[in-house]
């Protein structure tokens, strides 16, 4: 959709435009200009893209904290960065009721099957954010008793830190919507017109060949 | 704390009731520690409650992995009235670990005990509810003793994303 | 018709009569699961509750949800690395975990924390512990029903993690605090903005106490509901608000001073009945008394070093390292390998917003420690709620959870 702006000029256009709004609202106009002021004027869409215009910005995020990340959750829905401006205010306690689960904290082994229960209980369709370094990878603590959100659902977005400020926090719900619209926004590579740093993977093709200058992993001589 | 001269006396005292009951003194850095014989824990403990150490600010294990007995249970009591600290260590071997438990003198003692049996395996006996408390109850192994491995996943990279745990399908 | 005479036969079964049902032997117990997901458990709590009617007969916490094995992860790491690992660990107090470690590796090596540090670790205590009772405040009187408390004890909050931001780059868990002081000084500026906001916050605290202290409902929700009387909650370990709520003014801060708080004069709030109105008030009355101590250390903060100067625990200044070679190798080593601590065991007991947290560090003479293990206020306080909360409506255990201020985080640890 683009926005044109013209220029405040001539007060032609502006009568030329009112003359043809009444001849609209008389029934004046015939076929041709008819059609010509309708699509002038009217939104037209499919309806997937009308529904996911609808999804992205209503979201229903389920009140799920588990640790530290829960504290800044609450600080995005507080009034400095303030999530029901995107239309997310109204969270929800129950899963039934819900169609984002924002998972903000340490995930431990005791509490894995109990979120995979929640996430089981949403109704399609559902989004779940991965909050901070530790459900996303495992963090700060690599140990026993942690297991990444990975393992057991689909993550649609993964947000770092420890803890994500709350406008980190914010940037990934805003690209979750983006998602859901359907439009999911350019990555760095696009961005920046980045040539040669795509990631291969063994078997995509012949990694000794010259022209491709690999960065194996794990490997620091030369980096 | 009692300075080391005050430990030596509390010591000497504990003596005098049951010879067999302390095994040493520690005095590190300002604190004191007594060391306890396992088996008498029980009656040393009500012994410093008699004394005015009536309130057990924490109960905690260690696990002294390389030297016997392995499993050690510490007692930080404290009295309120002089605002004095003394610490009560107890070491069981691997093999038997048993102890007593002082959840009737403290009935605060419940869940710190639980994470000592749940943690390193201590068997508090006469406890009313001894399971897992922080891990899973059908969880096995302690974790917290030395010998426990760390445990945790590899970090997920582009690279071994499939034959890691990979993304959820 | 048929519908209606079935209907009407259904209706006949049902008596009306305002005779309780069954007598005192018959009456059945409900095992009600308040699961780990609930809206007003202040995190991932789990409470097996039987239920008579209405009334909680007994009630059993089941904790774990959120074990992160941290205090194994710490002993993987060396002294320095190990304190962001603890300050996780009860997620609204991080300064006073890093305190309560710091105080502990710092009893085991034997090293003096200069004046400046110490006035500037009170400062940040203090604005911490109003942080976490402001946190505290907020989700209490939002599970009680007052939802826009919610947003203005968030607000302040705000204004904390900015000062936070201010001298450390971080809004929550810091690391400012460094075994031998803390880990910069602070911005010029710093204590400007402080100023402001001590001035600022008794106002605040004020209106607050405007919102709910005379509120009808808070009154009778609170006032009178689930008192625990003093000997019953030392037999229980519990310490902190709790415990002053309920007449017994036992605070660490003055009874075995830690980091020069002796040198500040302020006054420990009591209460005399112990109920959940009490605990109330008495943690709404600390927040006066921390920004009492907060602009009396403005006032005195001394000059000098803010950091110990002992090189072989702290890091030299930059500028050093480019003249002296005894600094770039004390740099080297403290960066790679970390300091070695003399073998001992040391337990460091501090006053937490939720009571008396302590840290006992073991160690065994390497660079990193033996067994660290925080004694955390809120492990202790979960046992007091099941004699709070005994032969009372299940509207008060909501209420009682609310003031009791547990942390999952330093439960589970």
């Amino acid at each position: 959709m683009e926005i044109k702006r013209e220029p405040l000029g001539s007060p032609n256009d502006f009568r030329i435009r009112q003359l043809k709004a009444r001849d609209m609202l008389r029934g004046d106009l015939d076929d041709k200009d008819l059609e010509r002021y309708v699509e002038e004027r009217v939104l037209t869409t499919t309806l997937e893209k009308a529904v996911a215009w609808g999804q992205g910005n209503s979201i229903y995020p389920l009140t799920f904290g588990l640790a530290c990340c829960a504290i800044e959750m609450m600080a995005v829905v507080g009034a400095r960065m303030d999530i029901a401006r995107f239309g997310f205010e109204a969270l929800r306690a129950s899963p039934r009721q819900a169609d984002l689960i924002i998972l903000s904290g340490r995930v431990s082994m005791k509490m894995a099957p109990v979120i995979r229960r929640l996430y089981d209980q949403m109704l399609e369709p559902k989004w779940a954010i991965s909050m901070g370094a530790c459900c996303s990878s495992m963090g700060v603590f690599n140990n026993y008793a942690l297991v990444p959100a990975d393992k057991f659902m689909p993550v649609d977005v993964h947000v770092p830190g420890c803890p994500p400020r709350p406008e980190a926090l914010a940037h990934g719900i805003l690209r979750l919507r983006d998602k859901i619209h359907g439009r999911p926004r350019e990555g760095w590579r696009e961005r920046y017109n980045a040539v040669g740093t795509e990631e291969l993977l063994p078997g995509d093709a012949d990694l000794t060949s010259p022209q491709i200058n690999v960065f194996q992993a794990g490997d620091t001589a030369g980096a | 704390m009692p300075d080391a001269t005050g430990l030596e006396l509390t010591a000497h005292e504990l003596r005098e009731i049951d010879s067999r009951s302390i095994l040493g003194t520690e005095f590190h850095r300002g604190r004191a520690t007594l060391v306890v014989d396992p088996t008498q824990i029980k009656a040393v403990i009500q012994r410093l409650h008699a004394r005015g150490y009536t309130f057990l600010a924490s109960l905690h294990g260690v696990d002294y992995y390389p030297e016997e007995p392995r499993l050690g249970v510490l007692y930080e009591l404290l009295d309120m009235t002089n605002v004095d600290r003394i610490s009560v260590k107890a070491r069981v071997t691997i093999d038997a670990p048993h102890i007593d438990s002082v959840t009737e003198l403290f009935p605060g003692a419940n869940f710190p005990e639980r994470e000592v049996y749940d943690m390193f395996g201590v068997v508090f006996d006469g406890h009313p509810d001894l399971r897992r408390v922080l891990m899973p109850e059908d969880y096995e192994g302690h974790p917290q003793r030395r010998d426990f491995p760390i445990g945790g996943e590899p970090v997920l990279f582009t690279y071994n994303e499939e034959h890691n745990y990979g993304k959820w399908q | 018709m048929a519908i209606e005479s079935d209907y009407r036969k259904r209706e006949e079964s049902i008596t009306l009569s305002s005779e309780p049902v069954g007598d005192a032997e018959t009456r059945e117990l409900l095992s009600l699961n308040i699961g780990p997901h609930h809206p007003a458990t202040h995190g991932v709590l789990r409470l097996v509750a039987t239920l008579e009617g209405e009334i909680v007969r007994d009630i059993k916490p089941i904790v774990g949800y959120v074990h992160t094995g941290i205090e194994k992860t710490a002993e993987d790491k060396s002294y320095w690395k190990a304190i962001p690992v603890v300050e996780r660990m009860d997620y609204l107090s991080y300064y006073f975990n890093a305190m309560a470690f710091c105080g502990a590796v710092e009893t085991l090596l034997d090293v003096e924390v200069p004046p400046r540090a110490q006035y500037l670790r009170v400062i940040h205590l203090e604005l911490n512990r109003i942080m976490s009772h402001l946190v505290w405040l907020g989700t209490g009187a939002l599970d009680l029903g007052a939802i826009s408390m919610f947003w203005y004890c968030f607000r302040e909050r705000e204004k904390i993690l900015d000062l936070f931001e201010f001298s450390s780059g971080q809004r929550m868990h810091t690391r400012y605090f460094q075994i031998g002081g803390v880990m910069e000084d602070i911005p010029r500026g710093f204590t400007e903005k402080v100023r402001a906001f001590v001035k600022d916050m008794p106002t605040r605290a004020d209106q607050y106490a405007d919102l709910l202290e005379k509120n009808e409902i808070v009154l009778q929700r609170l006032r009178g509901t689930c008192p625990l009387d003093v000997d019953t909650l030392l037999s229980l370990q519990v310490t902190g608000p709790l415990l002053r709520a309920a007449g017994k003014p036992w605070d660490l801060r003055k009874a075995q001073p830690y980091s020069s708080y002796d040198h500040f004069d302020f006054k420990i709030p009591v209460g005399t009945v112990g109920d959940n109105y009490d605990r109330m008030r008495v943690r709404h009355a600390e927040i006066y008394e921390s920004v009492k101590i907060i602009s009396q250390a403005l006032e005195g903060l001394p000059e000098g070093p803010h950091i110990t100067t002992d090189r072989k625990i702290a890091l030299p200044p930059r500028h050093e390292l480019a003249t002296s070679m005894e600094a770039l190798i004390h740099h080297f080593k403290l960066v790679t390998e970390g300091f070695r601590v003399p073998p001992g065991e040391a337990y460091y007991p501090i006053e937490g917003p939720r009571g008396e947290l302590g840290c006992f560090v073991r160690s065994d003479g390497s660079a990193k420690p033996a067994r660290v293990h925080m004694r955390d206020p809120s492990f202790v306080n979960i046992q007091a709620l099941a004699p709070m909360i005994r032969d009372n409506y299940l509207a008060d255990l909501i209420a009682t959870l609310a003031m009791l201020d547990p942390i999952l985080g330093g439960i589970d640890r």
